[in-house]
Order: C-alpha cells, then sequence, then structure tokens
C-alpha cells in the first residue's frame, strides 16, 4: 500500500526482524557500557595533563569488549535509523536501562528501592507509548522522492 | 554521587553535558543521513551488503555524524573515569532523550507527538530515578 496525502500518513509495521533489530541495540548497548564503566574504572582516572592514558586504556581487555559490542550497537542503531524515527528508536531501546537495574537485582542480588522501581516503571511505560505506533514520520513530504510499500523514500 | 579522587560538580556537569552535546549531534546527523539513505534492507536487496556499506559510507552527513559519536566515545572514557557510572550513565542518558527530541522536531522534522514527548519525558525521569 502506498501511503499519500496527510504527511503524517508515513509509518510502517515493524517485521520480527526489526524487532530483532532493536532488541540487539538494547542487548549490545546496555552490556557494551557496563564493560566500558569496568575497564575504566581498572585504567584509573584520567585527567587533561595525561590525556595518552585513554590510548592506553584500549589495551583494557574489559574496554576492548566494550568497544567490539559498541560497534555492535553502532551497526544496529544505524540499521534501526534507517527505517524509523530517532524519537521512536530512543524509547523503544530505553529498556536497557531496565535490563541492567534487573541484571543487577536478580543476578548481582543488589537490593532494587523503591525509586528505582518507579523508574523501572516510568521507562517501561514509556516503551509502550511507543510500542504498535507509527515507527516513521515526517511533518513534511518531498514530492521527488518515491514512498515504498514499508513507508521509506527511497 | 561522585568517586573517592575529587571531581568538582561543575567539572562533572560540564563533562556529562559536552557527551550529552556531541552525542545529540551525531545522533541526529546519522538519523539525518540514514532517513536521506532509506531502509538499509532494501538497499541490501538491490546493492548487496558490500553496496549498502559504501552507501552509508558515501553520505558526508553519516562520517560528520560518526566523527561526532568518535569524538563522544572518547569523550565519555573521560567522563567515567572521573566521574561515577550511576551519575554520568543517567545523567548523560536524560539529557540526551530531551536533547534529541527537540533535536529530532527542529532539523529532521519528526512527527514528534504528545505519546513521543511523554515517552521521552518518562525516559529521562525513569533514567534518573533508576540512579538514585
Amino acid at each position: 500500500m502506498l501511503h499519500s496525502g496527510s504527511p503524517k500518513a508515513m509509518t510502517h509495521k515493524l517485521t520480527p526482524k526489526q524487532y530483532g533489530t532493536l532488541l540487539a541495540v538494547v542487548f549490545t548497548a546496555s552490556f557494551g557500557d557496563a564493560l566500558l564503566s569496568r575497564g575504566m574504572a581498572q585504567v584509573g582516572p584520567v585527567d587533561f595533563h595525561h590525556l595518552s592514558l585513554l590510548l592506553h586504556a584500549l589495551l583494557n581487555l574489559n574496554v576492548v569488549c566494550g568497544i567490539v559490542l559498541l560497534i555492535g550497537f553502532f551497526a544496529t542503531y544505524t540499521a534501526a535509523l534507517s527505517w524509523a524515527d530517532l524519537t521512536f528508536v530512543m524509547p523503544a531501546t530505553a529498556f536497557g536501562n531496565v535490563l541492567i537495574a534487573l541484571i543487577a537485582r536478580f543476578w548481582l542480588h543488589e537490593p532494587i528501592s523503591l525509586s528505582r522501581w518507579l523508574g523501572i516503571l516510568l521507562i517501561t511505560s514509556a516503551v509502550g507509548f511507543v510500542a504498535n505506533r507509527p515507527a516513521r514520520t515526517s511533518l513534511e513530504i518531498n514530492p521527488e522522492l518515491p514512498i515504498t510499500e514499508s513507508g521509506v523514500a527511497v | 554521587m561522585l568517586p573517592a579522587h575529587p571531581t568538582s560538580p561543575l567539572v562533572a556537569w560540564s563533562a556529562i553535558a559536552f557527551v550529552a552535546a556531541l552525542a545529540i549531534a551525531g545522533e541526529v546527523l546519522i538519523a539525518s543521513a540514514m532517513r536521506k539513505i532509506g531502509d538499509l534492507d532494501l538497499v541490501r536487496a538491490r546493492h548487496g551488503l558490500l553496496g549498502a556499506t559504501r552507501t552509508v559510507l558515501a553520505s558526508p552527513t553519516f562520517l560528520a555524524g560518526a566523527l561526532c559519536m568518535a569524538l563522544n566515545f572518547f569523550a565519555m572514557l573521560y567522563t567515567l573515569s572521573r566521574v561515577d557510572l550511576s551519575l554520568a550513565a543517567p545523567g548523560i542518558a536524560s539529557f540526551n532523550y530531551v536533547g534529541n527530541a527537540v533535536a529530532a522536531r527542529l532539523f529532521l522534522r519528526e512527527d514528534v507527538d504528545r505519546r513521543r514527548w511523554l515517552a521521552v519525558l518518562f525516559v529521562a525521569v525513569g533514567v534518573f530515578l533508576l540512579a538514585r
């Protein structure tokens, strides 16, 4: 079905593969950041007079693994942005924050305070706001660009 | 909470704001490039994986965004070395979510309706509560 008329009509339903891409964004970003943080804690503080320490950090295994995951994040995030809005991808992948909190609670047995549970509830609600809603929108349509069945101008 | 080594709140929040600004610039530039290129699955089906990669890498907007993200990465390393993750991550993320929504509306002309604004605000507040 071709979309036309209202500029707000540029939408398309996500395929299972696209949901998989969003999940990959969540996992690679969460674990990538966690590994980077762990690695930098081992490297120690870096100040403006010793910025070369940042290059030294590239020898740390946790930092290297973090970088590998963040490259995966970058690839999947870029792919997601090719068929979805930035303001759709952001909340849809914010579930990674919840994932980290749940890992901390059930795997690392860290206590979760009431405010953290409230934070988890808010983020989960935010994902619900954009789920099953248009992934791609635009306030204007370039008439020179043909629009494909998936709602993407090519 | 700041780490044992002394980092003033001004330095900590300046670093956080700088990382967020680079991330916003990078993400908006990359989103703009990908919006012009179109669905990567379609491009790959038509031109293969190498062709799709070449198409993406040939976009100056994408390269400018990637440069911002690379700078963001080193700024992030610097920030994580001086500021606790429990402050840096939610601080950067909260600035990032709100800043990206404003930038997407202004520069990408995305239709950020009430549900999306609510989603962005819920995530920003939620991330901050997670850090408490």
